[in-house]
């Protein structure tokens, strides 16, 4: 099961995704990890960046890889990537045109 | 309304003088998440799904025009330009960045406004009747009673770390629009035989995925004996709630599991234990003084008929159904109470763009002595209008587009902010509301239904209040996918009861058409229009409900 690395930005609150230079709010450029090994490493880097108050609450997401894009599969873990789906002018579906 | 004292202003500011450190040392990395988590929810701010979102306590419900416009200030400065007004009187903002809070916090107290008892174990923000003080059916005004627990609450000692969270909800008129039976106090004012006033005591009521109406333990309290009765029911609740099980940790299960008599002689003994007799001095002299900030405004003495105002109700069909819905009748002859519907059709229940506070601000100003309520039904309530400005109050909400003529009719619908938000949410609440509102947009037919009040929750918690709804929706997650249960029968009033569950949930893409079977149910089955769709279903009871529902399914 492929999983990512999702949390909030400290500062801004924002849904955050962990990518292979930092984080990022887009989560078709998170890091895919496909086996315990990789995910461990991750999981090491995202709980470093909490110790240093880049980001808060880390926690693994399962997610299907869609050619480019990367799907999470629980519904609500889709709308953390793109926002309310109620306001689509607000949240990173109003940034990223997800 | 109340105004801050010295104190009350020095209280404030050095609350939020203390919070702005608190997230500086955050933001400097000198406290983690874990520690700082708990001091962020005592000033109102919560992690929710997409970001942060800070709660603002409005006192029971009571707001001024300068207050609305300060709401709205942070709105356009600090937030997206909106507000969200919650099932328990308060708004939310849902976009906050840490960073901006110790302002916004700054620019609440410039205006008396925080954002304490919003969260945690403690006293939460006391709620009241939105019609407190002019409601045509009241014994007394509730607000200064409102207002001492408020004082006496915020930050108490004693009580700042509680079992579980602590609501309590006061009504100063018979009919009960304040649900207080489903909270952990309802207090119901009503007078002894000596005309004297004082408090039904309702304890251990509440939602949640435990949802009771309260009992009562007190027939007649009276009212200057609230503060110490009170105490001694926080005192029993402090000692013997439960703390091993957060799911167990209301005062509800207290009271459920010792039964409600052994509850009673608890509280009765601790109030006996000691020598109120001072307590109930203060506690009569503090609600003295507060009572003077809830003095009536300057009312005229205005006939009770206005014929230039039958007029218009006779010309302005529009104008007329307004009026039917949304206004109702005032103490003092001649003025009126005006609701403004926060929930057009396909609308988001309970917010409010910045622009629309301060359009309504305005109107407040202009027509209300610059004040506004705030209903736990979300929405907004002018408490003072004289009846001969309705008409121009109507066509200045026209304008604004806030004059919706639905309260209490099928598209009035309470909704927590459900999965489109909220990080607790097991299903989206927003997305249904708007459609049921669609489906049902048509105002004619929604007068023929008639009174129909639908609530949603986007969980168990059951902010949405779904319990207490005639038709209630659970949105669940069963199998990876939203479902919704449906609920009937439920009732927040004086006559307070839990809904019943109908049978298995609907799919998202269903649940719209079993609301309008529902709906169906009761039009082809009532005995007419004055038979009201809670009376129909206490009637006739679930199980007509339910050949309706899951028959053609069965049959397929």
């Amino acid at each position: 099961m492929s999983k990512i690395i999702t949390a909030n930005h400290l500062i801004g609150g924002d849904v955050v995704f962990l990518a292979e230079n930092g984080w990022t709010p887009n989560v078709d450029r998170a890091s895919v990890a496909d086996d315990d090994d990789t995910l461990a490493a991750l999981a090491a880097r995202a709980a470093d960046a909490e110790a240093r108050n880049i980001v808060v609450g880390a926690y693994p997401v399962e997610v299907r890889c869609e050619g480019s894009r990367v799907v999470p599969l629980h519904y609500r873990e889709v709308m953390r990537t793109r926002g309310p789906t109620v306001r689509p002018d607000l949240g990173h579906q109003a940034t990223l045109g997800a | 309304m109340y105004r801050y004292d010295e104190f009350d202003a020095r209280f404030v500011a050095e609350r939020t003088a203390q919070f702005k450190d608190q997230v500086e040392r955050r933001l400097r990395g000198e406290l983690t998440e874990e520690e700082f988590r708990p001091l962020r929810l005592m000033n109102g701010l919560y992690l929710q799904l997409h970001a942060y979102m800070l709660r603002v306590a409005i006192p029971y419900g009571v707001l001024s025009s300068r207050q609305l416009r300060q709401l709205a200030m942070i709105a356009d400065s600090f937030d997206k330009g909106y507000g969200h007004f919650t099932t328990r009187q308060n708004i939310q903002f849902n976009w906050p960045k840490l960073a901006d809070v110790p302002s916004i916090l700054e620019a609440l107290a410039e205006v008396e406004m925080h954002a304490i008892q919003t969260s945690g174990n403690c006293i939460r923000n006391v709620t009241t009747d939105q019609y407190a003080g002019v409601a045509a059916d009241e014994i007394e005004d509730p607000r200064p009673h409102c207002e001492l627990l408020r004082q006496w609450s915020s930050l108490h000692p004693e009580f700042s770390f509680l079992p579980r969270k602590f609501k309590i909800a006061v009504t100063g008129a018979p009919h009960d629009r304040a649900a207080v039976k489903v909270h952990d106090i309802g207090l119901r004012m009503h007078r002894n035989e000596q005309g004297e006033p004082g408090f039904e005591v309702i304890v251990g009521g509440g939602l949640g995925r435990t949802p009771m109406v309260g009992k009562t333990i007190r027939g007649f309290l009276p009212a200057d004996e609230l503060l110490p009765y009170v105490t001694a029911i926080m005192r029993v609740y402090n000692r013997f709630g439960r703390r091993d099980n957060k799911y167990k940790a209301r005062i509800k299960i207290l009271v459920h599991e010792i039964g409600v008599d052994a509850f009673s002689e608890l509280v009765e003994a601790e109030s006996a234990r000691g020598d109120h007799g001072e307590a109930i001095e203060l506690a009569a002299a503090e609600v003295a003084r507060i009572e003077a900030y809830f003095a009536p405004p300057a009312y005229e003495a205005l006939p009770g008929k206005d014929p230039a105002h039958s007029a218009q109700l006779f010309e302005n069909k529009a104008f007329a159904r307004w009026v039917r819905h949304n206004v109702a009748p005032h103490k003092v002859t001649g003025y009126s109470i005006a609701n403004i519907s926060l929930k057009p059709v396909g609308g988001i229940p309970g917010d409010a763009t910045a622009d629309e506070m301060r359009t309504v601000a305005g109107l407040a100003e202009r027509y209300s002595f610059g004040e506004i309520r705030v209903a736990h039904e979300q929405n907004l309530v002018l408490p003072d209008v004289a009846t001969r400005d309705l008409y121009a109050l109507w066509q200045a909400l026209e304008t604004a587009g806030l004059a919706t003529p639905n309260l209490n009719l099928v598209s009035d619908i309470i909704a927590c902010p459900g999965m489109d938000y909220c990080s607790l949410a097991t299903a989206r609440s927003i997305p249904v509301a708007q459609a049921i509102s669609r489906r049902f947009a048509d105002l004619a037919r929604q007068e023929d239904v008639g009174d129909l009040h639908i609530n949603i929750s986007g969980c168990i918690n059951a902010c949405g209040h779904h319990h207490v709804a005639h038709l209630g929706i659970l949105g669940l997650e069963k199998k990876g996918v939203e479902s919704y249960q449906i609920t009937l029968g439920g009732s927040a009033d004086e006559n307070a009861a839990i809904g019943q569950l109908v049978g298995p949930g609907f799919a998202a893409d269903e649940i719209v058409d079993a609301v309008e079977a529902v709906v169906r149910v009761y039009l082809d089955g009532r005995k007419g229009r004055e038979e009201r769709f809670l009376d129909f279903f206490r009637r006739v009871g679930i199980k007509h409900f339910k050949e309706a529902l899951y028959a053609p399914a069965q049959a397929r």
